[in-house]
């Protein structure tokens, strides 16, 4: 019922262009995420999506209706910002409220509404404080509820959890899971952080510079990159890469080869597809990180279970199986 | 070793003792240069007859020129329309400069810019310059000789400035507090009203009391466009104070209309203090 | 379906609305700035007078030939030239040194700040009032601290003696004034982030030396902003020398003469064409120092 659909969306300041031609397909109750590098659009292309700012050419329709030219309130659309962007004058009660207020709705039916969702979110005991004296994470449920009080379509996430520490940040993500099985209402949510994406996302869009790199599963998107950008940028270390020249053979006319840190292993030096010497080791407790020159300032990152044994300085032997290899052409795009 | 040290560190101390010092008598001396003028025109309003001779700085406390102040109706009646004149043209500009620099500040639209420049522009139009026009404008209206005139007039240098001053403080508002509104259902009017607006107290504040102080203290127009004695205002009022002959000159009545006039007006002035100072230094250094 | 072209009805919406909300604050300028400066313009190439500017002949370039053929015109633009430079000057010497000592870190620096807003918020009339009652011949205070000192024998008679008198209202300019510089100045010294003074500090960058090459420098933007708008305040000052020295020909500004012209000598083409040369002496004004600051801008950002 609420899909959303972006065709050929464009939008420019002047003569910039911030969002190039964009198609885009959501389904009704899909979780989809939007990543890319910061400045890429992720926030335009949200709020061309909400109305908040109008498309320089292009069609936007939601649940199967032309909303191009919609008012962003009339969209059946809620925003979840990173600030929160609570109204600071106003009691927590009033500004999940406010929109019924605005809307005209009676002050018992309000009332009762906003207890409702201020129970569900777990902040009923805060509707009469100000923003101000709400932690972080309070005050990001209270942006939710805000969101979830107009019982909107769709929901779009800004960032919302960027500014909050690691633990509530978890803690959070938990919460809006619940909250998409719970409503199963369609959400669009835009992060730079790659477990968010990962773990909340029916699809992943990655954008780059205004364009769709590739749109998929998170899976689809780690096993399958489209071209050498998506590769790089989804997987944490990301994905090393090295000129297909320097493979010789193995590389099969690619012009770029790439192997992702966690598809390496250390081999006797006559196994090894390539050989360089240990620059760094990083012990992170459940993983090592360790950081191989295998060629004048081409450094790899390889990720080990163990401790590999290995000095600082030591020639260490690489080596993958043949499938981990990824092989790009000259335009990026990934080949056969 | 050490007790070179020791003598080098005495030094320093010393030294920094003697700029302490220093310091302190070039404050005293600015204090002295900015307040004591003040000082002694509440000393002077405070002495009648020939004790206003005296050089002595202890205030003595004779109220008779304050007495006979308050039972002059021309002086008390000045202090009325400078309330109303002042009151009227702040609240005008407020109103009127709050909606256009929603628009300047929080719209996009095309003009905006050359809008702002004509804004900016009026603010260096001499008074003189419209002078012929603006009395042209004001018998047209009726208002020559009313306080209504003033109100009309004190717009030109109140509107640009408040319209600057509140552009500047209200685009410090974040993007994402009006786009929250306006996903909210809230119509300009309401996201201005409801959302920003409450917001603005203290710009507000010091805009509205630095207007006040514009129009409070303006002389020019306000000699010009009124005639009789009863509808000046308080400038001029003071300006006009004279003695029975050429040779009495008012000294002690107008030393004490002058403290009259400035006293709430400096109370505000310093209790505002921070706030004056961020609007004035909001539309220069921003701007 | 084919890509919509920008037409934007939600662009027109808040276009709209901009205009909307811009509207009373335009309608106000045109009425009190915009249409009596037109017929500012307008009366001055008439023969208009005061009392019934309804019945008026145009007399072309008339009135502006004439008023440039008038010494006392002249001597006005002497006077307000004069006044202005040497008040202008003396303001911001004064502004930087007292907003450097305001600068430190003293106790009580938030009363200190206030207690200076004082000469700049009263009103020109009482702090003129004041000064002259405190310059008064006889029994001013000046002059008695003067003969009480022995440096001099007979009070000076300040606003009445004709080489002091342009003098006087200078120094009474500069006592209202120089707050307002201080405040702009402090304001522009409170955006020089504190490292750099330390950094020079530990480098044993002498005193003045760090004033030199790292105060001022990054003060000139407030410094310029400040003299501009200073300086355009005094090229059409009137209240001050009216009211110390009414007509004086020595401290008549050019503010006065066109005054003088409109309302005393009810000329209203005559004053118009005065008020016209007013308007566009600081409008050259204006734009000289605004291309002096967009000029020192660009050479300080090459540098
Ligand atoms: N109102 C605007 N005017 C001009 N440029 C803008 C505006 N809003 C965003 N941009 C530009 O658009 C680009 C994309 O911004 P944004 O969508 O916020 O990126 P992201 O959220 O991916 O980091 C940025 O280069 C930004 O400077
Ligand atoms: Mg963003």
């Amino acid at each position: 019922m609420a899909s959303v659909s972006l065709n050929q969306v464009s939008k420019s300041y002047g003569a910039v262009d911030i969002i190039r031609a964009v198609d885009l397909a959501i389904a009704d109750g899909e979780f989809v995420v939007f990543v890319g590098p910061s400045g890429c659009g992720k926030s335009t292309l949200l709020r061309l999506i909400a109305g908040l700012v109008p498309v320089s050419s292009g069609d936007i329709s939601i649940a199967d209706e032309d909303m191009t030219e919609v008012p962003a309130s009339k969209r059946g659309i809620a925003i979840v910002f990173q600030s929160y962007a609570l109204y600071p004058h106003m009691t927590i009660a009033r500004n999940i409220g406010f929109a019924l207020e605005t809307s005209g709705l009676g002050k018992p039916e309000i009332k009762a509404k906003v207890t409702d969702i201020a129970r569900m979110l777990k902040i009923d005991h805060l509707l009469g404080r100000y923003p101000r004296q709400l932690s972080g994470g309070q005050r990001q449920r209270v942006a939710i509820g805000r969101a979830l009080v107009r019982q909107p379509k769709v929901f779009l996430f800004d960032e919302p959890l960027s500014n909050l520490d690691t633990d509530l940040r978890a803690e959070m993500r938990v919460e809006i899971a619940r909250l998409h099985e719970e409503l199963g209402t369609t959400m669009v949510y835009v992060t730079h952080d790659q477990i968010e994406a990962m773990t909340l996302a029916d699809r992943i869009v990655v954008l780059n510079e205004g364009r769709i790199e590739q749109i998929g599963t998170p899976q689809e998107l780690y096993r399958q990159p489209a071209n050498q950008f998506v590769a790089g940028f989804i997987g944490s270390p990301r994905m090393n890469f090295v000129a297909g020249a320097l493979l010789g053979e193995k590389a099969r006319g690619a012009t770029t080869l790439g192997v992702r840190p966690e598809a390496i292993r250390l081999v006797p030096a006559e196994e090894a597809h390539v050989s360089g010497t240990l620059l760094r080791l990083e012990d992170l407790g459940h993983e090592h990180l360790a950081y191989v020159e295998i060629a004048r300032d081409i450094t790899w990152t390889v990720r080990l279970a163990a401790h590999p044994d290995r000095e600082r300085g030591a020639m260490v032997g690489l080596g993958w199986a043949e499938e981990a290899l990824y092989r790009f052409g000259t335009d990026g795009r990934a080949v056969a | 070793m050490t007790i070179a040290a020791r003598r080098s560190s005495a030094r320093y101390r010393w030294q920094r003792r003697a700029r302490g010092f220093g310091l302190f008598v070039l404050l005293l001396l600015v204090l002295v240069y900015t307040l004591f003028p003040y000082y002694w025109a509440i000393v002077s309003s405070l002495r009648s007859g020939s004790a206003l001779f005296s050089t002595s700085l202890v205030p003595s406390f004779d109220l008779t020129h304050y007495m006979a102040l308050l039972q002059d109706p021309v002086f008390t009646g000045s202090i009325v329309n400078s309330l109303i004149v002042a009151g009227s043209t702040t609240l005008i500009s407020l109103a009127v400069a709050v909606a256009a620099a929603y628009a300047l500040g929080r719209l996009t639209f095309g003009g905006k810019k050359l809008m702002l420049m004509a804004i900016l522009v009026v603010s260096i139009f001499p008074q003189i310059a419209v002078m012929s026009g603006m009395f042209e404008l004001v018998r047209w209206f009726g208002l020559y000789n009313r306080i209504g005139s003033l109100i009309l007039a004190y717009l030109i240098f109140t509107v640009p400035f408040t319209v600057w001053v509140l552009t500047s403080f209200m685009r410090e508002f974040p993007r994402e507090l009006e786009e929250a509104a306006i996903m909210d259902g809230c119509s300009h009017w309401r996201i201005l009203t409801r959302v920003l607006l409450p917001l603005m107290g203290p710009a507000l504040a010091s805009t509205g009391l630095l207007a006040f102080i514009l129009a409070w203290n303006e002389f020019l127009f306000a000699l010009t466009f009124i005639l009789s004695d009863e509808n000046r205002t308080v400038p001029v009022a003071i300006g006009l104070i004279s003695g029975n002959s050429r040779y009495e000159y008012p000294f002690g009545p107008v030393m004490a209309a002058s403290i009259v006039v400035t006293l709430p007006l400096l109370a505000l002035v310093l209790f505002f203090q921070r706030r004056i100072v961020s609007g004035l230094t909001a539309g220069a250094i921003k701007g | 379906m084919t890509p919509k072209p920008a037409s934007g009805s939600l662009q027109r919406k808040e276009v709209f609305a901009a205009w909307i909300f811009l509207a009373p604050a335009l309608i106000a300028l045109l009425l009190v700035a915009f249409w009596p400066l037109a017929r500012t313009f307008y009366f001055s190439f008439t023969n208009a007078t005061l009392d019934d500017p309804s019945i008026y002949d145009f007399i072309g370039w008339l009135n502006f030939t004439e008023i440039a053929r008038d010494a006392q015109w002249w001597r006005a633009v002497g006077n307000t030239v004069l006044f202005t430079i040497v008040s202008v000057v003396l303001e911001t010497l004064l502004g930087l040194g007292i907003a450097l000592l305001l600068n430190q870190a003293l106790p009580g620096r938030g009363a200190l700040r206030a207690a200076i807003l004082i000469p700049w918020s009263i009103p020109v009339v009482v702090s003129a009032k004041i000064w002259e009652w405190m310059l008064h011949d006889q029994f001013g205070i000046i002059n008695n601290l003067l003969i009480g000192l022995g440096l001099v024998e007979h009070g000076i008679a300040w606003t009445a003696t004709p080489s002091l008198v342009l003098g006087v209202v200078i120094f009474i300019d500069v006592w209202i004034t120089t707050p307002f510089m201080v405040l702009l100045i402090l304001a522009g010294l409170q955006t020089i982030p504190e490292e750099i003074h330390e950094a020079a500090l530990v480098d044993g960058v002498p005193s003045w030396k760090r004033f030199w090459s790292i105060t001022l420098p990054m003060l000139r933007p407030a410094i310029g902003v400040a003299v501009l708008f200073r300086a355009l305040d005094a090229m059409r000052m009137f209240d001050l020398s009216y009211i110390l020295a009414g007509n004086n020909e020595r401290t008549m500004t050019i503010s006065i003469y066109a005054r003088n012209q409109l309302i005393s000598f009810q000329e209203t083409g005559l004053g118009s064409a005065a008020s016209t040369w007013v308007f566009f002496v600081i409008a050259l004004v204006a734009v000289l120092i605004i291309g002096a600051l967009r000029l020192d801008r660009s050479t300080t950002a090459g540098r």
